[in-house]
């Protein structure tokens, strides 16, 4: 066990000697994004428990190290569950331990339930955290409904550590659903996969997941078992003209789409996600002919496994066209080399620079994880 | 009231050429200079605060607006970013030498795209028009601020603005896709765009709910939603406020999500009676609206699960709707609760924090308490499954003297709902209104924190300075 002030004082301490800081939780993601430039690795893995869980109020915080199983199994007891259904690292990235939920907000990784709930950074609700100077900061609070200043809960989602310690997070949470169902869909190429796709989520059905997997597009429902009994009636009828429809009851079919698994990326392959309109799949697929590809979010978020190549990279990026793409796993060679996610317009890489003053002042917190040179 | 900092000399020293700027940049209609016309821009939804502006710019395209900013940065010209004005925190209250850039002729639907599920709109397109654009088809925007017929998405953006389904479909932040951003300094930068999650900083998290503080937006992608089946409400009114504050705990704590849960107490309900005559039990000391969605069979499954709940609370009554009709009766009330207060006091004040939902019993006793010790009415009225609370303080505004108390009574509520957990606000934002409560909930620490981040976005402190953060220890704005 640590403290937050143990912690803070050990950063305050590094930001004097301006010593370059690796911040993780358990490190499952170490091999995501650029590596970083830094000798001392400072962790958050002691910092462990959960500190508040309030069932009627939708609400619990967590201290930053806490292991993702820990918050669902006390979660489950309640019958409530993280609603942005966040990906196991360990399918992609290895390793025998499981995330953390610092290191899941800052990566901002969310899984298929995303389409319709939402990101991981749309339920946190508040933060506790250090900056790069050591000095603890909160924002947000532990209340559904806050817009009391700037909401830096989002700006820290998904900055991977580079703008602040995450120690402690409270989040939303919902009910889990009493039934599930997924519905799949024989389809002949991704384009008519994106169709029914859309047209599930077109629907009033209120579909919570949209996948495709080898000519079946996948959809699923989650609710009361009699509206999902109702729903896949009816749903069935909506999609009738894209294709033969079979019904599954795999919930670790789910679990795989989430985790990346279901890609099969070989162990010398490089991974990315790309995000775009759903209706850019097809052409994201015929431009990435040698690649593995695993469609989730309606088609909107392509899984890529390919060569850990600077020629494959550039492909991606190609192919991402006017998305966003992340390069989520590769050797540190590559991913050394090559922009990792998309840069920056000039005037808005200016303001970034300067709000990273801000938070790390001497710019010690994973220093080169998400650009180079920042 | 709430101290605005001292106009800058040397601005209101220039002001004919600071017009005369403008108006090169500016078609000879888009720029308002005479008192007569700036009138209506001289406050917003907090009328007790008016303060009529240098100039009023009003745009029609992004380019004009950037061309304003960047003139305005130039000349060291402050500048109040407008939507539709009606903020009810002072949010959109001009300075005497600031330039009011209002928004309200960028009023253009752009694309509306059904199979990605995006609409793009331009920031002065009101919040209702989005869901008309896309309700033949079935659609519909979800944020839904009673003031919706008004608002403009620019400001919902700006205030991260909710409404009474949000606890099903999320606030304005859960919503958005992506802006078009501009500067002070008059760069224009796309944010986000028609995908999710865009890897990076997350710019549009920061500047959703920034209350015109980092920099305007002029264009919004959002979230367009297929609209449900059918939506039906119910009405439970109880004997006390503690046990309806416990059936609440009860539905959510059986897994059901309504799509709203709203909740009024005895004067809030008296007055909408009055007002609506939507038949609510006026021996009711509280009483719940709630919403489900889904087909008819949907519907009644899941209002009779609520019902049993209740039924375990000994309600004075209930009344499930049986048709869109009735539903829109038990709605009828509630739609008007603003305008029904206003007809028994002649001005209110509508707070707007919110409290951990398990605090409601013991915040809504100190809230009477405080309603006795400063001898004005308030009612209340708000949406119970996330806990913000909306207490309207009833006083009259010719009375400098009742003004004065309800602006302290307000105050103390807030503290209120900081110390038991909460926070200041819920969705009106700080504004000027609560500036200064901002140490309530922030160490020094913190609020310097935010305001450096401001300073990252605007350096010399042009955008709608004098909100949000006290002015003390402010280095740019402290006279
Ligand atoms: C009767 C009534 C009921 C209301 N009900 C609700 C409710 O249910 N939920 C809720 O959340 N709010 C509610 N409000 C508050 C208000 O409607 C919201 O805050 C709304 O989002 C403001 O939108 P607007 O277009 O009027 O913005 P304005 O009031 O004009 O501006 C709001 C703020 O945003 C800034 N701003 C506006 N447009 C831009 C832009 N394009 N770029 C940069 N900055 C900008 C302004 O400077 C100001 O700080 C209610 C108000 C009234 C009067």
């Amino acid at each position: 066990m640590i403290t937050e002030a143990a912690l803070a004082a050990d950063i305050a301490r590094a930001h004097a000697a301006r010593e370059p800081l690796l911040v993780e939780g358990h490190g499952t993601k170490r091999a995501m994004l650029r590596p970083v430039q830094a000798a001392r690795t400072l962790s958050t893995r002691g910092l462990s428990g959960i500190t508040l869980y309030k069932p009627a109020e939708l609400v619990i915080s967590a201290r930053a190290g806490t292991p993702i199983p820990e918050i669902e199994a006390a979660l489950a007891e309640k019958g409530q569950h993280i609603i942005a259904e966040p990906p196991d690292p360990r399918a992609i990235f290895g390793g025998d331990q499981p995330a953390t939920i610092g290191g899941i907000v800052a990566t901002n990784l969310s899984g298929p339930r995303r389409i319709a709930w939402g990101a991981m950074r749309d339920h946190v609700l508040g933060i506790r955290a250090i900056k790069g100077d050591g000095e603890i900061f909160r924002s947000g609070g532990r209340v559904l409904k806050n817009v009391t200043g700037l909401d830096l809960c989002k700006l820290l989602s998904g900055s991977h550590g580079t703008l602040g310690v995450l120690t402690e997070i409270t989040f939303k949470v919902l009910p889990a659903p009493e039934a599930s169902t997924t519905l799949a869909v024989t389809v002949p190429d991704i384009a008519a996969g994106v169709r029914a796709l859309s047209a599930a989520l077109g629907s009033p059905f209120g579909v919570s997941g949209a996948a495709i997997i080898n000519n079946r597009a996948l959809i699923r429902l989650e609710d009361f078992s009699e509206s999902v009994r109702y729903r896949a009636a009816k749903l069935r009828d909506t999609l009738a003209p894209h294709g033969d429809i079979t019904q599954l009851d795999d919930p670790g079919l789910w679990r795989d789409i989430r985790d990346g698994t279901a890609l099969a990326a070989a162990p010398d392959d490089a991974v990315w996600r790309i995000s775009a309109a759903p209706s850019a799949a097809p052409a994201i697929a015929a431009a990435l002919p040698n690649a593995k590809l695993l469609f989730d979010w309606g088609g909107g978020l392509v899984w890529v496994a390919g060569a850990a190549t600077s020629a494959m990279h550039q492909a991606v990026i190609a192919a991402a066209g006017a998305g966003t793409y992340t390069l989520f796993r590769a050797p540190d060679a590559l991913r050394g080399a090559v922009p990792v996610i998309p840069p920056e317009a000039a005037p808005l890489a200016a303001i970034g620079a300067r709000v990273k003053t801000v938070l790390d002042p001497a710019g010690i917190l994973n220093p080169g994880r998400m650009r180079a040179g920042a | 009231m709430i101290r605005l900092p001292a106009p800058k000399p040397d601005v209101m020293a220039r002001r004919p050429e600071i017009i005369a700027g403008l108006a090169r940049l500016l078609p000879a209609d888009a720029l308002i200079t005479e008192d007569a016309r700036m009138k209506p821009y001289e406050t917003d939804g907090l009328p007790a605060y008016r303060q009529m502006p240098l100039a009023v710019a009003l745009p029609r395209t992004t380019e004009e607006v950037a061309a304003v900013l960047r003139f305005c940065h130039d000349n060291g010209v402050r500048v109040i970013p407008r939507g539709a004005g009606t903020s009810l925190s002072g949010g959109a209250l001009p300075l005497a030498d600031a330039v009011v850039i209002g928004l309200m002729r960028m009023n253009r639907i752009l694309d509306v795209n059904y199979d990605d599920r995006f609409a793009v709109v331009q920031a002065g397109v009101t919040n209702i028009g989005i869901t008309k654009a896309v309700e033949a088809d079935g659609f519909f925007y979800a944020p839904d601020p009673s003031s919706q017929l008004a608002c403009m998405i620019g400001g919902n953006v700006m205030m991260n603005s909710g409404g009474a389904h949000c606890l099903k479909y999320g606030v304005t932040a859960n919503n958005l896709l992506g802006v078009k951003f501009v500067t002070i300094e008059g760069d224009i930068i796309d944010i986000g765009g028609t995908h999710v999650d865009a890897a990076g900083y997350d710019w549009l998290g920061i500047i959703t709910g920034s209350e015109g503080q980092l920099g305007m937006v002029t264009e919004v992608t959002v979230r367009i939603l297929r609209g449900p089946e059918g939506a039906r409400a119910m009405l439970a009114a109880f004997d006390s406020i503690p046990v309806a504050g416990a059936a609440v705990d009860a539905i959510i704590g059986s897994g059901i999500i309504p799509v709203a849960l709203e909740f009024m107490d005895r004067p809030c309900i008296h007055a909408c009676e009055a007002f609506a005559h939507a038949g609510y039990p006026l021996d009711a000391e509280a009483m719940l609206i709630i919403e489900v969605e889904g087909s008819e069979a949907e519907q009644d499954a899941l209002l009779a699960r609520i019902r049993d709940i209740c039924a375990r609370f000994n309600p004075i009554s209930m009344k499930l709707a049986e048709s869109a009709e009735q539903s829109l009766a038990i709605w009828k009330g509630r739609k008007g609760a603003f305008g029904a207060v206003g007809r028994i006091s002649p001005d209110y004040l509508c707070m707007d924090g919110t409290i951990p939902t398990g605090e409601l019993a013991h915040v809504l006793g100190r809230i009477t308490e405080l309603s006795q010790q400063y001898g004005l009415g308030v009612a209340n009225v708000f949406h119970a499954g996330d806990g913000n609370l909306h207490p309207l303080i009833m006083f009259d505004a010719n009375d400098p003297n009742s003004f004065a108390r309800a602006e302290q009574f307000g105050a103390d509520i807030l503290r209120l709902c900081v110390e038991v957990g909460g926070c200041l606000t819920g969705e009106h934002g700080v504004g000027i209104e609560k500036r200064d409560l901002m140490t309530v909930q922030f160490t020094p620490g913190e609020l310097r924190l935010q305001r450096n981040i401001k300073s990252a976005f605007d350096p010399a402190w042009l955008l709608n300075p004098a909100k949000v953060f006290p002015l003390e220890d402010n280095p740019v704005l402290a006279a």
